[in-house]
């Protein structure tokens, strides 16, 4: 055997590094004698020394194994303990029967424990990789999908009722609820909104000019400034960021409610969440929006129209002249139509995504950053869609 | 048995938060292979001793002495090696929640120079399955798991590396009292075929009886009293003579007399 010893009557030739092995770190050998089939271990057998000691294992056949002595061992923990066992497993399943000898009354009721314990592995579930596999999992995602979007219609369906409900029973609407998530949703958003549709004005008109400064048209920058931000940007912006804001504290709010329990405390006390959690939200949402959004046109023409007369000498006269004369009313009209639909995907992924959430911290985030992305996403692909139709009944 | 290795030494332990003082001149010795419960009213700081002496929390004042280390004042590598020695278990696993149960108990291991992934992974199964868990719980994630499993799978974790001392924070809080019972009897027979040394936070008074060699009380800022259960009866304190003779403590007392009978171990 390889791994040294400290026996003078070894007969095998001894490793060349056999010395460092023995006096590592561990201090543990392995001493294998060939003719009388024992296996004499000393030192500590513990985990630090279990990768060594299972590659000596290994190297000796079942054949050439009788017993192991344990006497010269200071200490035997479960790893050697494990290793012993499999040793001995191993050596029983060639048909013979491994005699363990020399061991402690400790080692032995630690061998007993770890051969009672030891692990009986289930066959693994087969992970190749197959095309039905493949087929199975792509199926169970677009299915999970169709169940999704069929989930947030009911939510926009138990909404809708509910707000009926509000207005066929005022008293269960809970106003100073809708006036508190009013000025969470809508007031404290101004300043982020309105700063960055002002950037946003700054940025379309620096960048209208140089374009249009090379055919002399500079004067056309207002029409560019006024119908992209009036039409889409100012809108489509506006929802990215309530997005960002809105739905993950809508999901943040509901879903801790949910993970302690409250939201089960206010169905068994007769409380209806729809009625009490969503409704004042959505509605806030709903009212709110379409006011950003106009906050956000107006902060984008004035970001505009300041650098137009920074850069291109356009002065507010003309920028207003050249807006009221330039650029058709329904612009702003076709921009805030879109806005409660915004506010509507936003509302119901939030709450939604708040009433997935389980008893664990970990999808409490899970879900808040699901409601982000899923609202943003949905808000963009509802812009498509309201673009797509506008350019077909021409607006 | 008389003079027993002492493997906790705490000395003149004083603990305070603002002006509130939890600890106040503490003493207290934990013997090597004993199971000694803690316990004590709600805010005496039965926690905060855990993590006082696996120095989570500084004490404002007194020694920690753990294995013959002086936890308050060692060096970084000589609190590492310590830390190997220990395992404790936080009240509701405290595993890591994006690692499955089994990567869980391998994280330890994972501090051993070479120690070959296959042989972690196997050893990690055997944890697993010491602490009474089914192999296929190795590879389910902590949220997937019930609470008592969650438990079993943080006491896997604590003996990962064969510690000398395990430290559990409430065992058996929140688990039904058929899975309360086993778990005791579970820490019972790992303290018994590993050898370990046990230091038992707990309110629940049928683990003080079947489980416990010694309990300590925690009342008044510091360890009242020290003794087994037997001596627990006799005392002449108002907490404690409620604590062991009020109905809760009758019952576990009527029904877990199976104690002395494995005194001897």
């Amino acid at each position: 055997m390889h791994m040294d010893s400290h026996d003078p009557t070894d007969d095998t030739p001894r490793a060349p590094d056999g010395h460092a092995e023995t006096n590592g770190d561990t201090g543990f050998s392995v001493h294998h004698d060939p003719a009388s089939g024992a296996l004499q271990l000393s030192g500590p057998f513990t985990i630090s020394a279990v990768t060594r000691a299972k590659a000596a294992f290994d190297d000796v056949t079942a054949e050439a194994l009788e017993n192991v002595d344990l006497s010269k061992l200071t200490h035997l923990d479960t790893a050697g303990a494990w290793a012993l066992v499999t040793l001995r497993t191993r050596i029983g399943q060639a048909g013979r029967d491994l005699k363990i000898t020399g061991a402690s009354d400790k080692m032995a009721s630690l061998l007993e424990s770890v051969t009672r314990a030891m692990p009986e592995p289930t066959s693994p579930k087969d992970q190749r990789f197959s095309l039905s596999v493949w087929l199975d999992g792509f199926g169970r995602k677009v299915f999970a999908g169709v169940l999704f979007l069929r989930a947030l219609t009911a939510y926009l369906g138990m909404f809708l009722h509910r707000l009926f409900r509000a207005l066929r029973h005022p008293s269960e609407f809970r106003f100073t609820a809708f006036v508190h998530h009013c000025e969470e949703v809508g007031l404290r958003a101004v300043p982020i909104v309105a700063l960055m549709a002002f950037l946003i004005g700054v940025v379309l008109a620096f960048q209208g000019s140089t374009q249009l400064r090379q055919f002399g048209a500079e004067v056309f920058v207002v029409d560019l400034i006024a119908i992209s931000i009036l039409r889409e940007l100012g809108i489509l912006l506006t929802s990215i960021i309530v997005a960002g804001r809105t739905a993950s504290a809508f999901t943040a709010a509901i879903g801790s409610m949910k993970m302690r329990e409250e939201i089960d405390a206010m169905r068994t006390l007769g409380l209806d969440p729809a009625m009490t959690l969503f409704v004042p939200r959505i509605l806030a949402l709903l009212v709110m929006l379409p006011i950003l959004g106009l906050i956000a046109n107006l902060a984008g023409l004035f970001g505009g129209g300041l650098m137009a007369w920074i850069d291109l000498g356009i002065s507010p006269a003309m920028f207003q002249t050249r807006l009221v004369e330039g650029t058709s009313v329904e612009h702003v009209f076709v921009g805030l139509i879109k806005a409660p639909v915004f506010a509507l995907i936003i509302g119901v992924v939030g709450c939604h995504a708040g009433m997935q959430v389980q008893s664990n911290a970990e999808s409490l985030g899970r879900m808040t950053s699901n409601a982000v992305v899923t609202a943003i996403f949905a808000v963009i692909v509802a812009d498509a869609v309201f673009s797509i139709f506008f350019a077909r009944i021409g607006i | 048995m008389t003079e027993r290795e002492i493997v906790i030494r705490l000395r003149g332990i004083r603990n305070q938060f603002g002006t509130q003082v939890v600890h106040e001149d503490l003493d207290l010795d934990v013997h090597r292979g004993e199971i000694l419960g803690v316990v004590g009213g709600s805010g005496t700081g039965k926690s905060v001793l855990l993590r006082t002496i696996t120095g989570l929390q500084r004490p404002t004042a007194g020694s920690v002495e753990v294995l013959g280390t002086d936890v308050l004042n060692a060096d970084d590598d000589t609190r590492q090696a310590l830390e190997t020695r220990w395992g404790v278990m936080f009240q509701d696993g405290a595993l890591f929640s994006s690692l499955t149960v089994r990567e869980n108990v391998e994280t330890p291991m994972r501090a051993i120079d070479g120690l070959d992934p296959a042989i972690r992974n196997a050893l990690a199964d055997l944890k697993i399955s010491m602490v009474g868990l089914q192999y296929s719980a190795g590879d389910k994630y902590p949220s997937e798991l019930s609470g008592g499993m969650r438990k079993r799978a943080g006491l896997a974790r604590a003996l990962a590396l064969d510690p000398d001392i395990v430290f559990l924070d409430e065992p058996t809080a929140g688990l039904d009292p058929i899975g309360a019972s086993a778990f005791d009897q579970l820490i019972r027979g790992l303290s018994h075929s590993l050898g370990l040394t046990v230091f038992l936070v707990t309110h629940d008074l049928d683990t003080l009886h079947a489980t416990c060699d010694r309990i300590a009380v925690l009342a008044e800022r510091k360890v009242l009293v020290t003794g087994t259960m037997t001596d627990m009866l006799d005392v002449d304190h108002p907490w404690v003579h409620e604590y062991f003779h009020g109905p809760r403590a009758r019952a576990a007392a009527s029904e877990g007399p199976a104690r002395s009978g494995q005194k001897g171990d």
